[in-house]
């Protein structure tokens, strides 16, 4: 039993803005990957997913991007990300090596099911990717997410805001 | 214990003075188990009796001196073998002889110094104890008793409150705030956690307490941590302006007040760790220590006098106050 009861009431706090309470978070950053196809002919032929993002977060120059990326890009980006941050990156969802083997039944990488299985692993890796804060700044994500197409000979940097 | 089923032999029992009226109180022992003692404080007479009793009545028991010792040690358990006393204090009790019948010897220990509280930790164990020894010439015959040792303290002068501004730049600012930085034992932690700045997706948030127990010195210092409480305080994604309270009543956990540099052997601090968890399980944590202390029992205002006050406080009506003036009246009829 209590000797006397302690003072249990909250603390002053300010009044929340109604402005802040109901508008749009600030948080607000949706990545979404879809529409893939299939590019080439023959033994060069390689697959594009479409890579949709919407966000209100002012590190990211345009609120609205929509590109174009393949494997091999998004292999670039973990590696470089691997190297430049401090972040522990996120596994990519497999190589499939033994789907680019020679007589298969099946349609290889380029199956519709395998197809839709790497799209999804690749969303949750990009979504796992661009929400932390420490990858954020960097211009390799940048450029992935928003430029027309990915400059492997970038001068690796820290995107600065005024 | 003497095999010999010949010869003689003896049981000694310690019985403290105003044994029946002596608060006892629950501590745990080395392997975990919960045991009752009996609660003695620092500056406190440590007397009472010793019996003897001879196991065959018939036969003589030859003694080398019956003593009685108080005992308050430091034991680090990576290191056994030495025991660091830090309080030792013997009585004669009998001089070499015999005893032809069992006996009862008194004792007494005036005003003892126990500096610090009994603890029972980790890698490390400090205890009191009384121990009571009949020598004789190949084997001794003794009997421990452990007591328990509490350290009060008042309130403190100066007891500020924390608040702090934290964040990672660009991403998520916040300001915490404790009412305060020194707690009791029963104490509740009064605070808020108000967000400046909110870019990540947050779905959850916490306060653990965090029990850091250090023992050795210079290159062999060991911390053992260990996670006395988690509290989820917050569930869903925050926005910015968002204040979130905290109300966490301590009395509930097992903790003993801060100890800091025991004899130079070891200390027990305390820690309150914020954590925020986002949707991608990322962890987003801030320290910070306190100090707990341990208050002495208080004369107790009447229950019809506490329930008042709680209800003036959070209704602040006339009828509150009306019954509020009926209780103190009450209380000074009695």
């Amino acid at each position: 039993m209590a000797d006397t009861i302690a003072d249990t009431r909250r603390l002053f706090s300010k009044p929340q803005n109604l402005n802040d309470a109901y508008g749009p978070p600030s948080n607000f950053l949706e990545i979404d990957m879809s529409n893939p196809e299939t590019v080439g002919v023959g033994r060069t032929r390689f697959t594009t997913y479409e890579i949709r993002l919407k966000t209100n977060l002012p590190i990211f120059k345009l609120k609205e991007s929509r590109v174009r990326r393949r494997y091999s890009d998004f292999q670039w980006l973990r590696g470089e990300l691997e190297r430049d941050s401090k972040v522990v990156v996120p596994p990519l969802p497999g190589k499939a090596l033994s789907r680019q083997l020679p007589f298969r039944g099946d349609d290889g990488i380029f199956d519709d099911s395998f197809i839709e299985e790497r799209r999804a692993g690749l969303e949750q890796f990009l979504n796992k990717v661009a929400g932390h804060p420490l990858a954020q700044n960097k211009r390799c994500l940048h450029m992935f997410l928003q430029d027309e197409s990915v400059d492997k000979t970038y001068t690796p940097s820290k995107i600065r805001q005024a | 214990m003497s095999f010999f089923s010949f010869g003689q032999s003896a049981e000694i029992d310690i019985v403290l003075k105003d044994a029946e009226t002596r608060k006892k109180v629950e501590h745990k022992t080395e392997d975990g188990k919960k045991d009752k003692y009996f609660l003695l404080y620092d500056g406190e007479t440590v007397s009472g009796n010793v019996n003897v009793t001879l196991k065959n009545p018939g036969k003589r028991l030859e003694h080398q001196g019956i003593k009685m010792e108080f005992i308050g040690q430091i034991e680090l358990y990576y290191d056994r073998g030495n025991h660091h006393e830090f309080v030792s204090l013997v009585k004669d009790l009998a001089r070499p002889g015999e005893l032809t019948q069992s006996q009862t010897f008194d004792f007494e220990f005036t005003h003892v110094e126990k500096p610090y509280e009994s603890y029972t930790g980790q890698n490390v164990k400090l205890r009191y104890f009384l121990r009571a020894t009949v020598s004789r010439r190949l084997n001794d015959i003794s009997k421990e008793m452990d007591i328990v040792v509490h350290t009060l303290s008042t309130y403190p002068e100066l007891n500020s409150s924390i608040k702090m501004e934290v964040g990672i730049e660009d991403c998520l600012h916040i300001e915490f705030e404790y009412n305060k930085s020194k707690y009791h034992l029963k104490d509740v932690i009064v605070g808020k956690i108000y967000f400046l700045l909110v870019r990540l997706k947050i779905r959850h948030m916490e306060i653990d307490i965090i029990k850091r127990e250090t023992t050795g010195t210079g290159p062999n210092v060991y911390h053992e941590n260990d996670t006395i409480a988690k509290y989820e305080i917050m569930d869903g994604a925050p926005v910015r302006g968002e204040s979130i309270p905290i109300r966490l009543f301590l009395a509930g956990y097992e903790m003993t007040p801060t100890m800091r540099d025991i004899n130079k052997k070891y200390s027990v601090r305390y820690y309150l760790n914020l954590v925020l968890i986002d949707e991608e399980e990322r962890r987003y944590f801030k320290q910070q220590e306190i100090t707990l202390w341990r208050k002495g029992d208080m004369v107790k205002k009447s229950m019809s006098h506490q329930a008042a006050i709680a209800s003036q406080r959070f209704e602040g009506s006339s009828s509150a106050e009306k019954a509020l003036a009926q209780a103190q009246a009450k209380e000074q009829e009695q």
